[in-house]
């Protein structure tokens, strides 16, 4: 079973362009907010209509603007999840999940609710109204609902946006056991790479309305092949950059030549560097090697396990505001640094981000 | 102030007995009309929204007399409609039916807008939801717009009552004064200080002002009460 999505849609000065080939399991849609991901999923499930394109689901057609088809809402057959539950307010738990099913006999309905209601550990709830449950609850509710259409894909706008951060993991991995028990395919919508990266095998990077770029989750997120990938995917130091030689750079926001181990592609267009991957170094094993820089310590920023640095890089050819941010775990480095002191920094040359577009 | 059994009882009831028939019909046709015209007008593009709107919001803001005489020019005995109407027995001015539908022409904006604005009140997610569960738009109109604009939709039908009860200017021009057929408590009013009658007229506004306090109060309590599935926050 599949989706196959190849759909474009202007709306108030946004183009929404989009091409999606999914299989079974999940795919995440991965962007930031307002880039087009909601608004894909609306046009899939048929509240917003698309200006052209087609949209195939489970081997149906069920939008093309050239065959003039456009299967309604209802009869698509989609489980979709909104990004605050949408649970009817007016409706008790039961009677939430009662409104999804679309079994003809009435014991067959109740047996169902039934089913999903034990399922979801609701059993104690089932007379509430939403408003008197937990957000944890109504999201179980939610996807009890969901399941209970017998939806042939499934839809998750941010699941987890309207939680708290402390219950999310337990309910991820109940997420987790529905979905993989899912037979066909989920689109699951996120701005959160790290949530992204441990739910979804496959992953669609969306920038600006368009497919920035789309793969397995380790190619994606450890190899970004574009600027939008890199700095979704949490990379912090991005710079234009063009091909000095086969295998060195220079970095124009930083005014520094670098190093690459991989050879260096002629169409190089962005160097993205990871903060956790630059290194300090004593100034005397520093003489000579390559990818070395003297820096200003300009500010710091600590947290609980980690400290950041942003360093002010020094030098006749760097620009007055070249900053590159260097990231480290406090429990390998417990040195204190001053602002304004002056370090050494060695940027590996396997940790480059090599990027054309 | 003859209020005592003696001089009630030689009071004619009758302009009570027809206001509250008048405005009982014309608000169940209103309730209908009005909820109809609100959920249609929203599903209309914006432009032509706003144009229908201020037509269906246009005889709150006229003066009734204005309402009235266009009701006339519609309905009189030389226009086309008037004449079919005659042509079949008919006949619409100056009847008991000219009074409810004066005071349902008066009171629909009331239903109107205050359906409308219930209405929009509603969260879209929601009816996209019920969408998504395999729903028609006839079953998410009763069972999801319906229930959730309720409050909204109750002081509309209360605020549309008391304009038909209290509607004078319309109904004086097409259905005229005629007692024991076509003259409601405000004409009655009307009518008795005229005829000099303070008494008689004082009666009438006693009457009217506890049926319109009444009205208000049922209004506040209905909108101001929380739903019993709000308790607690608002439960989207």
């Amino acid at each position: 079973m599949s989706l196959f999505v190849d759909i474009s849609k202007k709306y108030d000065g946004f183009t929404l362009d989009i091409q999606i080939d999914a299989g079974n399991g999940i795919t995440g849609l991965l962007g930031a907010s307002g880039c087009g991901k909601s608004m894909t999923l609306q046009c899939i499930s048929g509240i917003i209509k698309p200006d052209s394109g087609v949209i195939v689901l489970n081997g149906q057609t069920i939008f093309d603007s050239k065959k003039k088809i456009n299967i309604p809402i209802r009869r698509r057959n989609v489980g979709y999840s909104f990004q605050h539950f949408s649970l009817f307010p007016h409706m008790t738990v039961e009677e939430n999940i009662h409104f999804a099913l679309r079994s003809r006999s009435k014991k067959e309905r109740t047996r169902e609710a039934d089913e999903k209601i034990v399922m979801f550990g609701l059993e104690d709830f089932r007379k509430r109204y939403p408003g008197q449950l937990s957000g944890g609850q109504k999201q179980r509710v939610a996807l009890a609902r969901m399941l209970a259409g017998s939806p042939e894909i499934l839809m998750l706008d941010e699941p987890f946006s309207a939680l708290d951060k402390h219950i999310r993991l337990s309910l991820e991995n109940e997420l987790m056991r529905v979905l993989d028990a899912f037979p066909y395919t989920t689109l699951y919508v996120s701005h959160d790479m790290d949530e992204v990266y441990r739910i979804c095998p496959q992953i669609a990077v969306i920038h600006e309305g368009k497919i920035e770029d789309q793969g397995r989750r380790e190619h994606l997120l450890l190899e970004p092949q574009t600027l939008a990938s890199a700095r979704i995917s949490g990379c912090k130091n991005l710079s234009p950059a063009r091909k000095t030689g086969e295998y060195t750079l220079f970095a124009e926001d930083w005014g520094i030549r670098l190093q690459s181990e991989k050879p260096v592609p002629d169409d190089l267009r962005y160097i993205g560097i990871r903060a956790r991957h630059l290194r300090e170094i004593q100034p005397d094993e520093a003489a000579g090697s390559p990818n070395m820089f003297e820096a200003h310590v300009d500010y710091q920023s600590e947290t609980r396990f980690d400290n950041t640095i942003i360093c002010r890089l020094s030098g006749a050819d760097v620009p007055e505001d070249a900053r590159i941010l260097w990231l480290f775990d406090k429990m390998y480095n417990t040195k204190p640094y001053q602002n304004g002191q002056t370090i050494y920094l060695h940027i590996p040359p396997a940790s480059l981000h090599l990027l054309c577009r | 102030m003859d209020l005592t059994s003696a001089g009630i009882a030689a009071v004619d009831f009758s302009p009570f007995f027809i206001s509250m028939k008048a405005s009982v019909l014309a608000t169940f046709f209103v309730f209908f009309a009005g909820v109809a015209a609100a959920r249609w007008s929203l599903r209309l593009p914006r432009r032509i929204s706003g144009v229908i709107d201020g037509v269906f919001t246009l005889p709150m803001v006229l003066p009734p007399t204005v309402v009235g005489f266009g009701l006339l020019l519609l309905l009189g005995a030389q226009s086309p409609v008037g004449q079919f109407l005659t042509s079949i027995g008919h006949r619409i001015v100056f009847s008991f039916s000219a009074t409810v539908l004066a005071a349902g022409v008066v009171a629909f904006p009331m239903m109107y807008r205050t359906a409308r604005g219930a209405f929009e009140q509603v969260d879209n997610n929601l009816i996209s939801a019920a969408r998504t569960l395999g729903h028609g738009e006839w079953t998410i109109f009763w069972k999801v717009y319906m229930p959730l604009a309720w409050p909204g939709v109750a002081a509309g039908t209360i605020l549309a009552f008391a304009r038909a009860l209290g509607e004078f200017g319309a109904t004086l021009m097409l259905a005229g004064n005629i007692p024991g057929r076509t003259q409601t408590m405000p004409i009655a009013v009307f009518a008795q200080v005229e005829a000099g009658h303070t008494e008689q007229a004082l009666l009438w506004v006693i009457i009217i002002v506890i049926i319109a306090f009444a009205a208000v109060f049922l209004m506040n309590f209905l909108t101001m009460r929380k739903s019993h599935f709000r308790k607690g926050d608002d439960g989207v």
